[in-house]
């Protein structure tokens, strides 16, 4: 392996990792909100959670660079904050990443807070419980395995992006070249053995997160 | 503003509740010790009253006073979350924390409240309930009737000023009811707060408590002490085959040799089968409709042992071929018994009339 695959494994841990952890901050009120709002924009804001199931991960990179741009609402408003723009940045590629991974960490959160229904809660209240008692001691532990699950295809999902990178990120070495990008630079470049050494590890790596998620959840279905 | 309440720790229940086909309005005031029954068929409420008081559900002009503590007065804007208000609940499936060891759960309430306002100790209830064996499991190894103990005393640690109890043994089996019936019986002597009890089982209503009130379709039919709305209240009570009077006996005589107790009570006695309670113990007697019948006189060649000098009081039909007989002993303690419309004709019974009230079954409620 070269330095450069070396820095693009780097890069893509740092950016799953970091996608991670900012998706189980933000998804879980979220998915607390679906699983219990009787609000009808509920549906409504399922569905856009859920776009990037569906979205190909282009259109959705095309619409966040022009969003993210210098013309755009967002990109204005990071400039007046003095952050810059983000497009061809590791905190772009972030940005992006929380969005394209969102449906994979608010899913399970979701089926999770749902499977608890409202009895446990009502207990932990007649207990003295309050309300952040009830979530720390009732919820986190009941909906174990759903962050378990969350956090394993949030992260996993974020390794494997290339459509949405490669229109927000672009190409840039140390900053947004990410294993996938890199793969696919190999190839062109017609550097199997290269290309090999990344893509089989990818396979095993993929490999050994669904084994993990099964010994973790036992029986659990997870997806 | 609401009734004045006293201090003697009563508790008043008040509020209205709409649902499209189901309508509920009671304004309620129950004793501040001992266990007060919320008695009347399913969808008659009772559920929903217990809810209200614990806040679990909404409802309008709510007014729920323990003692002279308001948890909840909506006329003044006063409304305790559930977790602020000291109660215990103990719902019908016992919904233990499965992440939780037994003593987890038991503890779980007891944490939260404040060492220096616990008035119930873990040693204590363990001993009440009957679960030293049972704490260093986990809440998947235990029977329905374990779990429930479980949940009652997890409830009771939390050192509640009121006890919800909402069909705490509907979910059981009869032989896990028969094992659980004795402990909530002895926390009946053992405690000082007031329980409310909801229960669909006349049985245990007759078991255990000292107050009933019977709700129908949203609203109170009959309330006070469990012997009279049992015995006055027969006619409202949807019982059917069940209906009977309880009464407040007393062990007047053991029979040795035959192995048989006497229950004396204000205008008779009546002969059981052994009891084990000393001579002058307190005794409920449940004597069910469809076991008296009615003499005109006292037949000597008959085998049934409880006879009874009665006067009827009111009959009612039932269906097509029954009669409901209301009668009264010397003592002025009500039984009823149910005869058919042809044994009515064929005795000539009116209401006035005096008869033999033939007993043929007696069960003990405690």
């Amino acid at each position: 392996m070269t330095p450069a695959d070396v820095s693009a494994i780097t890069l893509t841990l740092k950016l799953a990792g970091l996608t991670t952890l900012l998706l189980l901050l933000i998804g879980t009120p979220i998915a607390w909100w679906l699983a219990h709002t009787p609000s009808r924009m509920k549906s409504v804001v399922g569905a856009v959670v859920a776009l990037p199931l569906v979205l190909p991960p282009t259109v959705l990179g095309f619409y966040l660079l022009l969003l993210m741009g210098p013309r755009g609402a967002v990109g204005q408003a990071t400039q007046a904050l003095g952050i810059g723009l983000l497009p061809f940045t590791f905190a772009g590629l972030v940005v992006a990443s929380v969005l394209y991974s969102m449906p994979f960490v608010v899913q399970p959160l979701r089926n999770a807070f749902e499977a608890i229904g409202p009895r446990p809660l009502e207990v932990a209240a007649t207990l003295r419980a309050g309300p952040w008692d009830r979530f720390r001691t009732v919820v986190l532990p009941l909906a174990r395995p759903g962050f378990i699950t969350a956090a394993i295809l949030g992260f996993a999902h974020t390794v494997g992006e290339f459509g949405v990178i490669l229109m927000i990120g672009g190409n840039i070495p140390e900053r947004t070249r990410v294993l996938s990008v890199a793969i696919y630079d190999h190839v062109e470049a017609l550097e199997y053995a290269q290309a090999h050494w990344l893509a089989g590890g990818m396979v095993l790596f993929s490999f050994l997160v669904l084994l993990a998620l099964h010994a973790l959840n036992g029986k659990t279905r997870v997806l | 503003m609401g009734r004045p309440v006293s201090s003697d720790g009563s508790v008043r229940i008040a509020f209205a509740l709409q649902h499209p086909g189901f309508s509920m309005k009671l304004d309620l005031t129950v004793p501040g010790r001992g266990v007060t029954a919320l008695f009347g068929r399913s969808g008659s409420g009772k559920t929903s009253c217990l809810r209200v008081v614990a806040g679990l559900q909404a409802a309008q002009q709510v007014h729920v006073q323990v003692g002279d503590e308001v948890w909840q007065d909506d006329a003044q804007g006063i409304c305790l979350p559930t977790h602020r208000r000291p109660l215990g609940y103990v719902f019908q499936e016992a919904s233990l924390f499965p992440h939780l060891s037994v003593r987890d759960n038991l503890e779980y309430g007891m944490r939260r409240v404040p060492a220096a306002e616990r008035r119930v100790q873990l040693a204590q209830v363990v001993q009440w309930l009957g679960l030293s064996t049972l704490v260093d499991r986990r809440p998947e190894g235990l029977s329905g009737g374990e779990r429930q103990r479980v949940a009652i005393g997890r409830a009771l640690l939390a050192s509640p000023r009121l006890l919800l109890m909402d069909e705490p043994l509907s979910a059981l089996d009869l032989a896990s009811r028969a094992a659980i019936l004795p402990y909530l019986q002895r926390l009946h002597a053992e405690l000082s707060i007031p329980v409310l009890y909801v229960s669909h089982a006349i049985d245990e209503v007759a078991r255990l408590a000292d107050h009933t009130v019977v709700l129908d379709a949203g609203r109170v039919v009959a309330s006070g002490p469990t012997a009279r709305v049992l015995n006055e209240a027969g006619d409202v009570l949807p019982l059917g085959e069940e209906n009977g009077v309880l009464i407040e006996a007393a062990v007047g005589l053991h029979d040795e040799a035959y192995h048989l107790t006497r229950l004396d009570f204000a205008g008779g006695h009546l002969w059981v089968s052994r009891v084990d309670r000393p001579l002058g113990g307190a005794v409920r007697a449940r004597v069910l409709a469809r076991d008296v019948s009615v003499a005109l006189s006292q037949a000597g060649d008959s085998s049934i042992a409880n006879l009874l000098p009665a006067r009827v009081l009111r009959m009612q039909e039932e269906g097509a071929d029954r009669v409901l007989l209301s009668l009264e002993t010397g003592g002025g303690t009500p039984l009823l018994a149910r005869i058919t419309r042809r044994s009515r004709d064929q005795l000539g019974l009116a209401p006035g009339m005096a008869v033999i009230a033939q007993v043929k079954s007696v069960a003990l409620a405690a």
